[in-house]
């Protein structure tokens, strides 16, 4: 789960690590006030959960209270669109308002997983403000990378190593260290997967503050951490993706015209490729998962639906433990309750195969039957060219 | 011959008395494994469809000689079950649980490496996945038995229901499988591909070997890069996810392409380099085994 910069950095100060002081708002009036409290010199950042604002115009320095409300109201309700968003863009709806600092030196500092060796991560660099990714990519050896055993936690030298490898000096070690330690046990104790503070601040007078802050949290972990479930802004996500998930599906639009429904994620992105390889492009990912019943096949369907691009529809089931009669019955009750207006190919095998075919046979409904994934995927690919 | 589980193996089932831990174990025990103990706390020494029941790992083990574990244990408590069964001296824990916390996993992991350190070997399939199965021998897991046959191809792969339609594939085309391991969807697991890349090397009765992986992570590349110096069984691969979107979740956790790495083009690629025949459909599996074992 993502949040916005306001929040990751309301839960960091938590922890100790210093921020920027600064209120969030939705009004430009409010902005005006948040300002004069901060001594009139004010930044404006948009809060969208995407990176590179900056470049898009969401970031913006105001001189005066009455410059950061007319900056407020510029930004405000702005469709951002930045390397991160897509082209299609996010509106703002809130505004971070903080502090101007006097910048020395802009650092990277981030915690993560590290897959191989399943421990966390500490990664810094001096090039702050620059994708990771890219300082990788440009200066691999600019990166200093340090493990952390989950079950010892961090010890100082640790984090002393990470503050000497930025170059800090005199009393900016110390504040530097006590910051890297408070980023990591926020990032345990939080069950985040990303705690990014691009750029770390070094100011003129030697302070040490996250500037920026991104944090990511393991969604298996939510059920420990209510406020930060409380955080989630729905705006942010994609209104199917937000109903799938109450009915407990997995589905993630994507651009094509074929919509697709199989039980899996392995079986549902292999599927996605199939359908590519066939010549046709794969509107969604969708798994219904191992034990799914018939409201949830029927929901699937609706929500497959739903999205206007789909010209045709591949269901691909293997079952295990998935019974195919089950998803038989969910797609015929689908059909009958919402109508069908184009081409369904279905692919069954597993469990209870004969009975799932045929309950779809005797449905009298217009549904293609394919053997097999190729056969599937190519019976599809034709529908659709043959709707279209 | 075949790899970590076989006739002998002695099962006991973590979460017996869920509904899920009692259908699988039944259909497990009905395959023709030794079910011979389940452990839920508090009903220890009751009978559950035949099973003896236990409160805790350590007195199924004493009683029993079990000497592997599946657990259906729910997530929050997953990850205790694992270091549970690893502590009593269990040597192969297969659990099958999804949605285990990340951190639950890295600190059960650095208690698993700690005790392989020490000589007391333990090995974690999964978590997030179908289990293991020896086709006519032992079935671990939830996969349907009936798609299997015993022979030489061995299957390793981080997704469920694509093992088993690469397992349906390699059946119908009578290329019988020697032990087919899922090693899980999730970002830290126990067995990596190469563990099992290593054990199949030096099982006799296996031939070659498919690998299915799919985007996030750098398993597969470390797998490509073991093979090239260390493997001359033919390797046949599929990823899954080619058409994914970056910084999607794909379904499993671990299914993610970050920060530009982890697409299924990348580990095309390194498996390619690694000398492993790489198919671009899934419904190419089975038939690329067959023509790398000139069959």
């Amino acid at each position: 789960m993502k949040v916005h910069e306001y929040q990751a950095k309301s839960i960091l100060a938590r922890y100790g690590v210093s921020v920027p002081r600064g209120e969030v708002t939705d009004s430009p009036a409010q902005a005006r006030e948040i300002a004069k409290r901060l001594g009139g010199r004010a930044v404006v950042k948009a809060q969208i959960h995407a990176g590179g604002r900056g470049k898009g115009g969401g970031v913006k320095l105001a001189q005066t209270p009455d410059e950061a409300h007319d900056l407020a109201k510029r930004i405000l309700g702005m469709t951002l669109v930045t390397p991160q968003t897509g082209p299609a863009g996010k509106v703002v709806q809130k505004v971070l308002v903080e502090e101007a600092l006097d910048i020395a030196r802009e650092l990277y500092l981030s915690i993560t997983l590290d897959r191989s060796r399943g421990v966390p991560v500490v990664m810094a660099s001096q090039a702050g403000g620059m994708e990771i990714e890219e300082v990788a990519a440009k200066d691999p050896g600019a990166i200093v990378r340090v493990g952390v055993d989950p079950a010892l936690g961090m010890y100082p030298f640790q984090a002393r190593q990470i503050a000497f490898a930025l170059q800090l000096t005199g009393d900016s070690v110390r504040k530097g260290t006590a910051l890297v330690q408070s980023l990591f046990r926020a990032y345990l104790e939080t069950d985040a997967s990303l705690a990014e503070i691009n750029p770390l601040l070094l100011t003129k007078q030697g302070d040490v503050l996250a500037l920026d802050a991104k944090m990511t949290f393991d969604d298996n972990a939510l059920f420990r951490h209510p406020d930060i479930k409380e955080m989630r802004d729905l705006s942010e996500e994609d209104p199917l993706e937000v109903e799938a998930s109450r009915f407990g599906l997995n589905y993630i639009k994507l651009d094509g015209n074929v919509g697709c429904m199989v039980n899996g994620a392995g079986l549902a992105m292999g599927t996605m490729d199939l359908v590519k390889l066939a010549g046709g492009a794969p509107a969604n990912f969708l798994d219904v998962g191992g034990g799914a019943n018939e409201e949830q096949v029927k929901n699937a369907f609706r929500i497959i639906l739903s999205d206007k691009n789909v010209r045709a529809i591949l269901i691909n089931i293997f079952g295990g433990i998935m019974r195919c009669d089950i998803i038989a019955k969910g797609v015929v009750a689908a059909v009958r309750e919402m109508g069908l207006s184009i081409p369904v190919v279905v692919r069954l095998e597993g469990t209870n195969v004969d009975q799932g075919k045929a309950i779809l046979r005797e449905s009298g409904l217009k549904i293609t039957p394919a053997d097999g994934l190729a056969d599937a995927a190519k019976k599809v690919v034709e529908a659709v060219k043959g709707a279209a | 011959m075949s790899i970590w589980v076989g006739k002998e193996t002695r099962l006991l089932v973590q979460g017996l008395t869920g509904r899920e831990g009692t259908f699988h174990a039944l259909a497990c025990r009905d395959y023709g494994t030794k079910v011979v103990a389940g452990v839920t706390p508090g009903k220890g020494g009751t009978t559950h469809e035949g099973i003896p029941v236990f409160d805790t790992v350590e007195g199924a083990v004493r009683e029993t000689g079990a000497d592997a574990s599946m657990i259906f244990v729910p997530p929050p408590f997953a990850a205790d079950a694992i270091v549970e069964a690893a502590d009593a001296g269990v040597k192969l824990i297969a659990c099958i649980t999804e949605g285990i916390p990340i951190d639950d996993m890295m600190r059960a992991k650095a208690f698993l490496d700690r005790r392989n350190a020490s000589g007391k070997a333990v090995r974690l399939i999964g978590p997030n996945c179908p289990g293991i199965i020896t086709p006519g021998e032992c079935k671990i897991g939830i996969m349907p038995g009936r798609i299997h046959r015993p022979g030489s191809v061995g299957v390793i792969s981080r997704s469920g229901t694509l093992t088993y339609e690469a397992v349906d594939q390699l059946t119908r085309l009578s290329l019988g499988q020697s032990t087919v391991i899922g090693i899980g969807g999730d970002p830290v697991n126990g067995t990596s591909f190469i563990d099992c890349l290593k054990a199949f090397k030096d099982d006799a009765q296996t031939e070659a070997i498919v690998l299915i992986g799919e985007i996030g992570g750098m398993a597969e590349e470390e797998a490509a890069c073991w093979v090239m110096g260390n493997l001359k069984k033919p390797v046949v691969s599929f990823i899954a996810g080619q058409t994914a979107p970056p910084g999607r979740r794909m379904g499993h956790a671990g299914a993610i392409i970050s920060g530009g790495s982890g697409t299924a083009a990348e580990k095309m690629k390194a498996l390619e380099a690694g000398g492993i025949s790489v198919v671009r459909s899934p419904a190419d599996i089975g038939s690329k085994i067959r023509e790398v074992l000139g069959r």
